[in-house]
């Protein structure tokens, strides 16, 4: 005589796992949960939290989906569990802005990703620079209080974890080139291509040329 | 330091074992409600862990402890066919346990009996064939040395034997 494990259906673990994770975001035992979302601008990584969007991340190739959890993971909790249905509104907003249709976010933030001081104050900056308008990493770093720290506003412009929603692609580098951006020159044009932003559609020419 | 792994990764990596152990010591019909029930406890434990625990044996743990919930409850309701494994039994079940070779012929069947086996023989027997822990995990899932586990399986499949043996001799 001899004892098997019981079979399983195929699917039938990752169902329940699904089902699982979904309760434990409802009932509030996850501290965060995520989605993976399909878009123009490739795949994101949408995690919030009860207080608000925490993170959107590129899913790039050498910073995948384990990478992007791993760092929530070590940053604020590892009680972390996949719950799209919690991120419908965010994915909703998304959807309307790479259609044209949102000009606005109007989505609860989660700051605790970013450093409390001159980084947290350069990323408000940001997000108050309106739809189809542009600023410059002085711009930034001068509405955060230190006009001469251009380059920490760039690093921390460069570390924003919640692009798209906090437009750190909206900042550009002096004279109108178009400067770096976390997920890829690429996306940085295509999002100013939707607002309708000039140097959105190719390289812009340094104004001086 | 290591850091935990994100949750659900680790939700990923035991389902699969979590729900064989659960299905083999309480029944497909509950062990859906146990299985939501063990990680939605793990996780609200999960960070007071260690990052260096033994995970897998900590999850069957919490798992064995919702099974013993269960088998609690149904001994105070005392419906004595609740044990039974609706899904394994043939149609008409009601006339416990099963035939051997009946089922689908994987040894499913046999969990049926296993569950009718007293508590630590049962808990030793899933932890050790639907949950893969070795002997000296399960003394630490219940608290027990590990020689009283060995004891306990050896116990727990000498009565099986016997079982089997009795409905298999008038053939």
């Amino acid at each position: 005589m001899s004892l098997h494990p019981p079979d399983l259906q195929p699917g039938e673990a990752a169902a329940l796992a699904a089902r699982t994770a979904a309760r434990a975001a409802d009932e509030g035992a996850a501290e965060v949960a995520y989605a993976v979302l399909d878009g123009p601008a490739g795949r994101l990584v949408a995690a919030a939290t009860p207080r608000g969007l925490l993170r959107i991340a590129y899913e790039l190739d050498d910073a995948g989906l384990d990478a992007i959890l791993d760092e929530i993971a070590a940053r604020l909790s590892p009680r972390i569990v996949e719950a799209p249905a919690r991120l419908d509104g965010v994915r909703r907003e998304l959807d309307e802005y790479f259609d044209g249709r949102r000009r606005d976010f109007e989505l609860a933030l989660d700051w605790r990703l970013v450093r409390a001081g001159f980084a947290r104050r350069v990323l408000e900056a940001t997000a108050r620079i309106p739809f189809g308008a542009t600023s410059t990493y002085a711009g930034v770093a001068g509405a955060a209080g230190s006009p001469q720290a251009f380059r920490a506003a760039g690093n921390a412009l460069g570390s924003n974890p919640i692009p798209i929603v906090v437009p750190c692609h909206r900042v550009l580098a002096s004279g109108g080139k178009l400067g770096g951006y976390t997920g890829g020159l690429a996306r940085k044009r295509l999002l100013l291509g939707i607002e309708g932003v000039p140097a959105g559609g190719q390289l812009a020419l340094p104004a001086d040329a | 330091m290591r850091n935990l792994p994100p949750f659900q990764r680790f939700l990923d990596a035991h389902r699969e074992d979590v729900l064989r152990f659960l299905i083999a010591s309480v029944g497909r019909h509950d062990a859906d409600d146990a299985f939501q029930e063990t990680f939605i406890s793990a996780l609200r434990a999960y960070e007071r862990l260690r990052p260096d625990s033994n995970l897998r044996a900590w999850v069957l743990t919490i798992a064995h402890r919702k099974a013993l919930d269960l088998h609690r409850a149904r001994a105070r309701s005392a419906l004595p066919v609740a044990d039974l494994d609706d899904r394994a039994l043939p149609v008409g079940g009601g006339t416990p346990p099963p035939e051997p070779g009946s089922g689908d012929g994987d040894g499913a069947d046999h969990w049926a009996r296993v569950r009718a086996l007293p508590p630590r023989q049962r808990a030793v027997l899933t932890l050790r064939y639907a949950g893969d822990l070795t002997h000296g995990e399960i003394a630490m899932a219940l608290g027990c040395s590990e020689d009283a586990a060995r004891r306990a399986a050896s116990d727990g499949l000498r009565t099986l034997r016997e079982e089997l043996s009795d409905v298999a001799a008038p053939t």
